[in-house]
């Protein structure tokens, strides 16, 4: 079978964030790039097991310029076949979609899967785009995901439990904590990433929907009012008169 | 503008988080000279049906046929509600069901979404919206630049509000195709039952708690204050406590008014997950943990010291309340 797994640039989840121009943009300096860890640690690892399994071609995508190469590389050393990247910066999630699902629509593939959010944007977005834009079916927030012929069977979480369903594919499937366990790349990996098919696509003109005028970051916090451990029921009238949290 | 809000059905009742949503439409609507509606769905209590009436709505559609989330049913409902009451903006949840249908909805209208807003848009020559990125560690101002615009609302992010004013409650029937998902089982979770997502009170643990078998007291202490239960990754990752407990960068974020943390150091990617808790507890034995950086209110010791003592104060507590 053949799958296609996206995969987004994300800020090491140790950096500290910080802004520059004014507020108007991330401040890439000192910051180490991976890939988003649900994208590589859940998507494209089950996508890697389904084809140990079931035979096929694990491609992935990105949507970015030239700096997003070697986050696709270590994709590659973890184990995809070949990497495409649609050169244009990432705008928005629709402009993000819009360039993955016409890629999509001009090859063909049995499975699409992404991260359940980005740890950059937070979106959750992309993934149900592409399958709105296809009209394929979608499921996000997958924790397990098995493929039986032209049938996946998912769970996901949802309010109150988990959920048990059915769909057919081809479809669009968004891969949350408990789908895969993340596989670290070995030197043999590694060195056969570098030989790897990495092609560069021009974009399609699609355009963004949204735009992000500026950034900011959280107030600081104050002093920390420390209790002694002998005094809880202080801690519990601090919480309530003053706090006024329970 | 006229405003569409998505109330969710979650086993049959109203979702706490779309009295929120509710609130946010009706006065999203009510400031920019429009009236706000609600599409809602599948079998509904009359006490829920009632109370969504009351945040200020002029409208309520309730669509009775759709009794599963099926992502495409409920973007076709979504769209032809929106058609139907001229909606220019649509606000879901950013919970589990409103983060799976909004991008649908999103990219069929072609309507710019903003994703996990944390407050009402500033509606002036542009229309912006405050959402949280970088997983908590920071927020943008994001403008959406089409007529239909698409906000989920992160719950907890703003108070609900009742109004004077009550919504009359109508059939909406429109043809919504096959569903695309066979839905098979769903598998309820066990215990008290309070979401996460939405609880205002939290208790959390980590490492510091030492094994599974020791949760005992923090569920207690959670049953106590009507809080719901929490854990940092590692206690996720070796299997002490259930996925859906994982808070922090790579697990769920919440924002409760409360978040007591119990034995977990504060790393940089847990802080992310909580820091928009409104009020901070931290309890840990090593006073340099970098938490209590990040808490208002600090115990050092042993969770095994304080934590029962905890659950004593807060009994006495309610004793003297009642």
């Amino acid at each position: 079978m053949n799958i296609l797994v996206c995969i987004s640039k994300a800020p090491d989840t140790t950096s500290k964030i910080t802004f520059k121009d004014n507020n108007t943009a991330f401040n890439e300096d000192g910051v180490q790039f991976i890939v988003n860890p649900y994208d590589e640690w859940y998507a494209l690892v089950r996508a890697l097991e389904l084809k140990e399994t079931n035979g096929g071609k694990v491609t992935i995508i990105s949507v970015g310029a030239a700096d997003y190469e070697p986050i696709m590389r270590k994709a590659l050393a973890i184990g995809a076949d070949e990497a495409v990247r649609v050169d244009s910066p990432a705008l928005d999630a629709y402009q993000v979609a819009a360039e993955i699902a016409n890629f999509i629509s001009n090859n063909s593939f049995d499975l699409v899967l992404t991260g359940k959010e980005t740890i950059n944007y937070n979106g959750s977005q992309v993934g149900g785009m592409v399958a709105a834009i296809l009209d394929v079916p979608y499921t996000s927030n997958a924790t397990k995901l098995d493929v039986n012929g032209s049938k996946a069977t998912i769970e996901r979480d949802k309010q109150g439990g988990t959920e048990v369903l059915e769909l057919s594919l081809p479809a669009v499937i968004s891969a949350a904590k408990g789908m895969a366990e993340q596989r670290i790349p070995n030197m043999r990996g590694i060195m056969a990433a570098r030989s790897k098919p990495l092609t560069v696509v021009p974009a399609s003109v699609s355009d963004s929907l949204t735009e992000t005028i500026s950034f900011s970051l959280p107030p600081a916090k104050g002093e920390v009012k420390l209790i002694d451990p002998e005094n809880i029921t202080e801690l519990i009238n601090l919480l309530h008169n003053e706090a006024k949290a329970i | 503008m006229n405003v569409l809000v998505f109330a969710e059905n979650d086993n049959g009742k109203v979702a706490k988080a779309s009295f929120e949503a509710a609130t946010y439409g009706a006065k999203v609507a009510a400031t920019s000279g429009g009236a706000a509606s609600i599409i809602t769905h599948g079998s509904l209590d009359q006490e829920g049906l009632n109370e969504l009436a009351s945040y200020g709505i002029t409208n309520i559609l309730h669509c009775s046929a759709v009794t599963e989330v099926d992502p495409s049913q409920l973007t076709k409902l979504t769209i032809a509600a929106a058609e139907q009451t001229g909606a220019e903006l649509i606000v879901f949840s950013h919970d589990y069901t409103g983060k799976s249908i909004a991008p649908l909805v999103s990219a069929k209208m072609k309507a710019g979404m903003v994703a996990g807003a944390i407050d009402y848009p500033e509606v002036g020559a542009d229309f912006t919206v405050k959402t949280n990125v970088f997983s908590g560690k920071a927020f943008a101002q994001v403008k959406i630049k089409t007529d239909k615009k698409i906000i989920t609302l992160i719950p907890n992010a703003i108070s609900k509000v009742k109004s004077e004013a009550s919504a009359n409650v109508s059939a909406f029937s429109p043809d919504l195709g096959a569903p695309s998902v066979t839905i098979k089982e769903f598998k309820a979770e066990g215990g008290e039952g309070i979401n996460l997502t939405e609880a205002e009170l939290v208790v959390s643990a980590g490492r510091g708690l030492k094994g599974p078998e020791n949760w005992g007291m923090i569920e207690e202490l959670a049953k106590e204050l009507g809080a719901a239960t929490a854990c940092s990754r590692p206690v996720s990752d070796i299997g002490w406590r259930p996925h859906h407990e994982h808070v922090g960068q790579t697990g769920i974020a919440i924002r409760p008014n409360l978040y007591i943390a119990v034995g977990i150091s504060g790393a940089i990617q847990h802080l992310a997950g909580v820091n928009g808790s409104k009020v901070i507890v931290v309890i840990n034995t090593d006073k340099e943990a970098p938490f209590f950086k990040a808490a208002d209110y600090g115990v050092v010791g042993d969770a095994f010291d304080v934590v029962p003592k905890m659950i004593e104060a807060v009994k006495a507590f309610k004793a003297g309340q009642a």
